[in-house]
């Protein structure tokens, strides 16, 4: 591992010296090609961030990809419907690793005025492991550049060995995620136990 | 546009076995409809749709309305021979109206600009004989519409091209938006509830304490 001070000295110098981890981190920060995927209002700000006022461009996230095979990020732009979430956890099933899901909006992180509705799923996270989570009716396009840029650190802050690795890098934590199936009044289980649990409530 | 009286008048004389009602509305925009027995309700809107003076061709949209059950409470004053003299009783007299479900359709006339003209329909009861015409067949708009009120209350629309349910998944028991349709409960952490989700947060609290 190369020290902070001794790298900037040596790029004033005109040296630059990385570690494989840092360029390979660098890459991938800088082309995350999102999912063109959207649920409901929330995709219009999607489509707003990614046109030319906010261009989205700027930050290597404007490769929208129509297919899940080339796609590395979710963007889950909208309220999930308890009928569309089998076919939202198959879409990320689909998507090779490395892969992150972005909940955009009160709906994806929540069911957000839909709450207590009998049809909205309260949040994707009981499915799918969230990495940004974007409150806002809709969010802005400026906050789902927000959004991106915390993810592009994150990436940039993930460490390729030991075992606080990523689920690409490890080969003992499963890369797909069980679909749940329709049941007569909800979906079956209500949620994945392995990435989301109930908050406890303490009394 | 001729009025809802004149329209009525002229279905009774061209269909006679129709029995057909005028719906006053209380409400502020104080729209009347019509309301017509199943039986001959797709006859009335052939009529609708293919009489000269109306040619009401545009169906916008169809709804349903969940009536339930409702105890109708009268107050009636009754001549009663009290100790020998005859006094007026007011007494109360609860009935029973049973519930049933409606669907509504709004008609325009594209070809004539105007409209619109509100259809009713009543089924015979909730449970077993939800069964009405569908007007599909007249306006094909209403496909997706009568699959909607099918979906969500439950009406049975009879000559319906493809009944199928179209918001929820095909395997989904009951229909969410009758009054009576209870969600599963799925509570599971609110910060700041209130009014219903309150009631639902008290008995997930208590059951946790007798735990």
């Amino acid at each position: 591992m190369i020290e902070a001070g001794l790298k900037n000295e040596l790029q004033k110098q005109g040296v630059y010296v990385t570690t494989l981890e840092d360029l390979y981190n660098w890459g991938r920060a800088n082309s995350v090609w999102p999912l063109t995927f959207g649920l409901a209002c929330c995709a219009i700000e999607m489509m707003a961030a990614s046109m030319a006022r906010f261009d989205l461009a700027r930050f290597g996230a404007e490769v929208f990809r129509p297919s899940p095979r080339q796609a590395d990020l979710m963007i889950v732009a909208g309220t999930v419907t308890k009928k569309m979430a089998p076919l939202v956890v198959r879409l990320y099933n689909q998507m090779p690793e490395p892969k992150y899901v972005i909940a955009m909006g009160a709906c994806a992180i929540s069911g957000g005025p839909f709450k207590q509705g009998y049809n909205v799923l309260k949040g994707i996270d009981r499915y799918l492991p969230v990495d940004v989570m974007i409150p806002g009716c809709p969010p802005r396009p400026e906050a789902l550049i927000h959004a991106i840029m915390t993810l592009q650190e994150k990436i940039l802050n993930q460490k390729l060995t030991g075992p606080d690795r990523p689920r690409h890098l490890n080969a003992d934590v499963p890369g797909e995620f069980p679909v749940p199936a329709y049941g007569e009044h909800d979906l079956e289980p209500p949620n994945n136990p392995e990435v989301w649990q109930p908050p406890a409530i303490k009394r | 546009m001729e009025t809802l009286e004149q329209i009525k008048a002229r279905l009774e004389a061209a269909l006679p076995q129709a029995k057909i009602e005028i719906l006053a509305n209380e409400c502020a925009a104080g729209e009347r409809s019509l309301l017509v027995d199943a039986a001959s309700a797709f006859a009335v809107a052939k009529f609708l749709r293919d009489d000269a003076q109306l040619c009401l061709d545009y169906c916008s949209n169809v709804t349903g309305i969940d009536w339930p059950d409702k105890e109708l409470t009268e107050k009636i004053k009754v001549k009663q021979v009290v100790d020998g003299v005859e006094k007026e009783v007011e007494e109360v007299k609860k009935s029973l109206r049973p519930g049933f479900l409606e669907a509504v359709y709004h008609l325009y006339s594209m070809e004539l600009k105007h409209g619109p003209v509100v259809l009713r329909m009543r089924t015979v009861n909730r449970t077993d004989q939800t069964h009405l015409p569908s007007l599909t067949p007249l306006w094909r708009g209403a496909e997706f519409q009568e699959r909607e009120v099918y979906d969500l209350y439950g009406v049975i629309f009879d000559g319906h091209p493809d009944l199928r349910r179209i918001l929820m998944w095909d395997g989904f028991k009951g229909f969410p938006m009758r009054k009576d349709y209870v969600a599963p409960d799925d509570f599971e952490y609110e910060p700041t509830p209130h009014d219903e989700v309150l009631e639902q947060a008290k008995k997930h609290y208590s059951t946790e304490v007798k735990a």
